[in-house]
C-alpha cells in the first residue's frame, strides 16, 4: 500500500517544548498562549487583546512611515544581534527622514524547529532596543514556516515617526561647494558580521555599530543646522549613498578616502580581504551633507552625542563632471569610485 | 596603521613621481605582471599619473581571468552533481563560463560553497562524510601551496571525499611567453611581488638577460608600485638588464623554501592552456602520480581540458599588453561588469575591471550600453 507523502503531526513539537513548531504559527489556541507568553509579555503596548489593528495617539503635525526586512546571518553578532537590528535599522530610517521613531510593527517568519531560548533572546533585545531608543512596538505578526523554507529567522519591522517641522532631507538640494561629513567610523557592520559568519578568529574583535542615529539627528534639529541631506549608509556603504545623492542632484561628489575615520580592527580585515570599506554595510553611521558655513558647527553638534562623537568631513560635491563620484586616494588626482553590486567578494591573492 | 600607512604617504609618493619624471629622458613601457598591480596602479591613479613617462601595459597575472572556460563549466556540472558540495574563493564565483558563472549556477540549485583557505574545504569534507567536498583551485605560485597542503592533509587524513579541480597557473612562463612574441611592446617588467615571495627571483635573471629587459620585483602598495617603476626606468635609462628587489619586506632571493618544498611534492609542472592565451609551456601544475587520487577530473570522469576554446572577450590580447582594456570593441558595452563577455572585466585582479572601476572613460552610474 502506497504509504502516501511524508507527513508529521505539528503538534509533536508543540507549546511547551523547547522549539517552534508550526502550531505556533497557525492561529487557535497554540498561537494565542505563544503570543501571550512571548510577545505580550514584552511588548505591553500591543493590544491585550490582540485586536487586528492598533489605534494611534493624534500628533500634531506630518507622519513618516517606512519599512525593513532583516535576514542578518549569523542571528548574533559583535555589537548586536538580529532583534537589534530590526529596532535600529527601521528606527534609523525614520531619523534621517528627519523623523523622530515614535511606533513599530514587529512580524516574525520563524523556520520550525527554532529554539526558543534563542528566539527569547532575540525578543529581549528588541524589547531593550525598543525602550533605548524610545519607540513603542505596537503591533505584529508571526509566522512559523515548515523546517527549510526560512533560515532561521527572519524579522520585518515597519515604523512611524512623526517629522520634525522644517527639517527636510533631499538630495536634490545638493549644490556644488555643499560639505558631506560622516557621522562615525565606517564598515564596522558589514566586516563584524562576516567575521563572524566566517569565524575568522581575531585578536582585537569587531564589533558593529548598530545604534540609533536619532540622538546625532536631533543634537542637528537642536543646534539649527540647515542640513540639506542625511542617509544612514547601511547595504552598499558609503559608496551606495554617494552615487544615490549624485544621481538625485546631478552634479559630483569627491571625497578623500584618509579622511573617513576607521578602526584599526577595519583597516586590518579590509585590507587582508581586499573589501574597499567604502562599500561595506553599517547600521549607525550616517552621511550628512550641510553648506560649507556650517560644516563647523554640524561637527560640534555631532561630536556632542556618543553616537556621532568621531565624526568628519569626508568630502564636497563639486560641478558635474563625466564621474558621478570620485575619491582620492594616495595622489591627489581624484579617482572614480564605482557603484557596488552585489555581494562583496574576497580576492584570491 | 603599521606597514599600510608608510605605503600610502602622501608627500612620499609625490616626491616619487618627481624623481621618476627626474629620472626618465623618454616614454618607456613597462608592464606590470600581477592583476594586484594593476589594481594598485588604477586605484591610485598612479597611471594617469606617469601617463607622459611611462606607458603601464598589464600582465598575465589574474589567476582568474587565465582559468580556462571548460574548467569553470567542469566546477559548475560538479556543483550541480547530486551529494557533491564544490568550494571555491569568492573571487571565482562571477566569472563566466560558457554559459554562465558559478554564482548564476547557483541560483539555479548548484551546492556551491565561497571558502577562504583550501583547509576550509577539508574540514568540511571531514563534517560531511557523505558529501563529496571538491575545492576548485586556482591561483599562482602564491595559492597553490595553500592548494597542495590541503591534498597532502586530505592524504594523511585518508579522506576518500575530497578532492581538487585543479587550474594552478606558473608565472614565468607566461613572461616568458610574452617577451618572446615578435610584437612584444614590452621594455621592462614589474615582477608580482606575491608570487616571488614563494619563488623567489633569482630564476628572472635568465629571462632578464635572453630578452634584454629588466625585472623589478615590486609590491602592491602606492610606494611599493612607484618605487617599483623608479627602479626600472633607472635600469632602463643605465641599459641594465638587471634583475632588482624593491619588495624586500616580503620577497628573499631563494623565495619561500617551505612553500617550494610542498610545492614539489604535490604538484608537478605541465603545459597548460590559458584563457586568451592558449597553450602555455610549463605554464601549470598538476597534481603528481601519488596524489592523483585527488584529482577531481578522474574522479568524476571529466575530460581534461587540453585547449583552451576562444571565446569573443579579447583577454589574451589584454593580458599579453597588445590592446588595452579600453581599446576592445566590447569594453563598456557588449561587456560590464553587470554582463561580462569574459574574466577580466569580473575579477578583483582582472585588468578589464580596473579600467571600468577607475577610469574616467566610462560614467560609472549610467547605463553605459544607453
Amino acid at each position: 500500500m502506497n504509504p502516501g507523502p511524508t507527513w508529521h503531526c505539528p503538534t509533536n513539537t508543540g507549546v511547551g517544548s523547547d522549539r517552534v513548531s508550526l502550531l505556533h504559527g497557525e492561529g487557535g489556541r497554540g498561537s494565542r498562549d505563544f503570543l501571550r507568553q512571548q510577545i505580550a509579555a514584552r511588548f505591553p503596548q500591543i493590544n491585550a487583546t490582540f485586536a487586528d489593528a492598533v489605534h494611534l495617539p493624534n500628533v500634531p503635525g506630518r507622519l513618516a512611515f517606512t519599512t525593513d526586512s532583516f535576514v542578518v546571518s549569523p542571528l548574533f553578532f559583535p555589537g548586536g544581534d538580529i532583534g537589534k537590528l530590526a529596532i535600529i535599522g527601521t528606527a534609523n530610517d525614520l531619523a534621517v527622514s528627519g523623523a523622530k521613531p515614535r511606533w513599530l510593527s514587529l512580524s516574525l517568519i520563524i523556520e520550525e524547529g527554532f529554539s526558543i531560548k534563542v528566539l527569547e533572546q532575540v525578543l529581549d533585545s528588541i524589547a531593550t532596543t525598543a525602550e533605548w531608543v524610545g519607540v513603542q512596538v505596537v503591533t505584529g505578526d508571526t509566522k512559523v514556516v515548515p523546517v527549510g523554507c526560512a533560515d532561521g529567522l527572519f524579522i520585518n519591522t515597519s515604523g512611524i515617526g512623526e517629522c520634525i517641522p522644517g527639517f527636510v532631507s533631499n538630495a536634490n538640494t545638493l549644490v556644488p561647494g555643499d560639505a558631506l561629513l560622516v557621522s562615525g567610523p565606517i564598515a564596522q557592520h558589514g566586516l563584524a558580521v562576516l567575521a563572524t559568519r566566517e569565524r575568522f578568529q581575531m585578536h582585537s574583535p569587531l564589533v558593529s555599530d548598530c545604534g540609533s542615529l536619532w540622538p546625532a539627528v536631533q543634537t542637528l534639529i537642536d543646534a539649527q543646522i540647515p542640513c540639506k541631506a542625511l542617509r544612514d549608509a547601511t547595504r552598499g556603504g558609503i559608496a551606495a549613498v554617494l552615487h544615490e545623492w549624485a544621481t538625485d542632484c546631478g552634479h559630483s561628489l569627491c571625497v578623500e578616502q584618509n579622511q573617513f575615520p576607521m578602526t584599526a580592527e577595519v583597516r586590518g580585515l579590509s585590507e587582508l580581504l581586499g573589501i574597499d570599506p567604502l562599500f561595506v554595510a553599517n547600521e549607525g553611521t550616517m552621511l550628512v551633507a550641510v553648506p560649507e558655513v556650517y560644516v563647523e558647527p554640524a561637527l560640534t553638534a555631532l561630536r556632542s552625542v556618543p553616537i556621532s562623537q568621531n565624526a568628519a568631513r569626508v568630502g564636497r560635491v563639486e560641478p558635474k563632471s563625466i564621474v558621478p563620484v570620485s575619491v582620492r586616494r594616495t595622489l591627489s588626482r581624484p579617482v572614480p569610485l564605482d557603484e557596488p553590486m552585489g555581494a562583496l567578494l574576497p580576492r584570491i591573492c | 596603521m603599521k606597514l599600510i600607512d608608510e605605503f600610502r604617504d602622501p608627500a612620499l609618493a609625490q616626491q616619487l613621481v618627481e624623481s621618476i619624471r627626474g629620472v626618465a629622458t623618454r616614454r618607456w613601457t613597462i608592464m606590470e605582471v600581477c592583476g594586484g598591480q594593476t589594481h594598485g596602479l588604477l586605484r591610485h591613479g598612479i597611471d594617469e599619473e606617469l601617463r607622459d613617462v611611462v606607458e603601464l601595459l598589464h600582465g598575465p597575472g589574474c589567476p582568474v581571468c587565465v582559468t580556462p572556460t571548460t574548467v569553470i563549466d567542469h566546477a559548475i556540472e560538479l556543483a550541480l552533481r547530486p551529494g557533491v558540495l564544490l568550494t571555491t574563493f569568492g573571487d571565482m564565483l562571477r566569472v563566466p563560463g560558457k554559459h554562465r558563472s558559478l554564482m548564476q549556477a547557483q541560483a539555479e540549485g548548484a551546492n556551491i560553497q565561497m571558502v577562504y583557505s583550501p583547509l576550509d574545504a577539508v574540514k568540511l569534507a571531514q563534517e560531511l562524510p557523505s558529501t563529496q567536498v571538491v575545492f576548485f583551485a586556482v591561483g599562482f605560485e602564491t595559492t597553490a601551496p595553500a592548494t597542495a597542503i590541503a591534498v597532502s592533509q586530505a592524504e594523511a587524513l585518508d579522506l576518500p571525499n575530497f578532492s581538487v579541480l585543479t587550474a594552478h597557473v606558473r608565472v614565468e612562463p607566461a613572461m616568458e611567453a610574452i617577451a618572446q612574441a615578435e610584437d612584444c611592446r614590452v621594455n621592462g617588467f614589474l615582477a608580482a611581488g606575491h608570487v616571488c615571495t614563494i619563488t623567489g627571483y633569482e630564476q628572472y635573471h635568465k629571462l632578464a638577460q635572453r630578452y634584454r629587459m629588466p625585472i623589478v620585483v615590486t609590491g602592491f602598495e602606492p610606494i611599493d608600485l612607484l618605487v617599483g617603476i623608479y627602479r626600472c626606468l633607472q635600469l632602463l635609462e643605465q641599459g641594465s638588464f638587471d634583475v632588482v628587489n624593491a619588495y624586500t619586506r616580503s620577497v628573499r632571493p631563494a623565495g619561500n623554501l617551505a612553500a617550494q618544498e610542498i610545492l614539489q611534492q604535490v604538484f608537478v609542472v605541465a603545459d597548460q592552456p590559458w584563457r586568451g592565451l592558449g597553450e602555455v609551456p610549463l605554464g601549470g601544475l598538476i597534481l603528481a602520480s601519488k596524489f592523483r587520487g585527488f584529482d577531481a577530473v578522474d574522479r568524476f570522469a571529466l575530460e581534461r581540458t587540453t585547449v583552451a576554446v576562444e571565446d569573443e572577450c579579447q583577454s589574451g590580447a589584454v593580458m599579453s599588453g597588445r590592446i588595452r582594456p579600453t581599446q576592445c570593441p566590447h569594453f563598456g558595452s557588449r561587456c560590464t561588469p553587470q554582463s561580462p563577455l569574459g574574466a577580466p572585466m569580473v575579477s578583483t585582479e582582472g585588468a578589464c575591471s580596473a579600467y571600468y572601476r577607475y577610469s574616467n572613460l566610462v560614467p560609472l552610474n549610467t547605463s553605459p550600453a544607453s
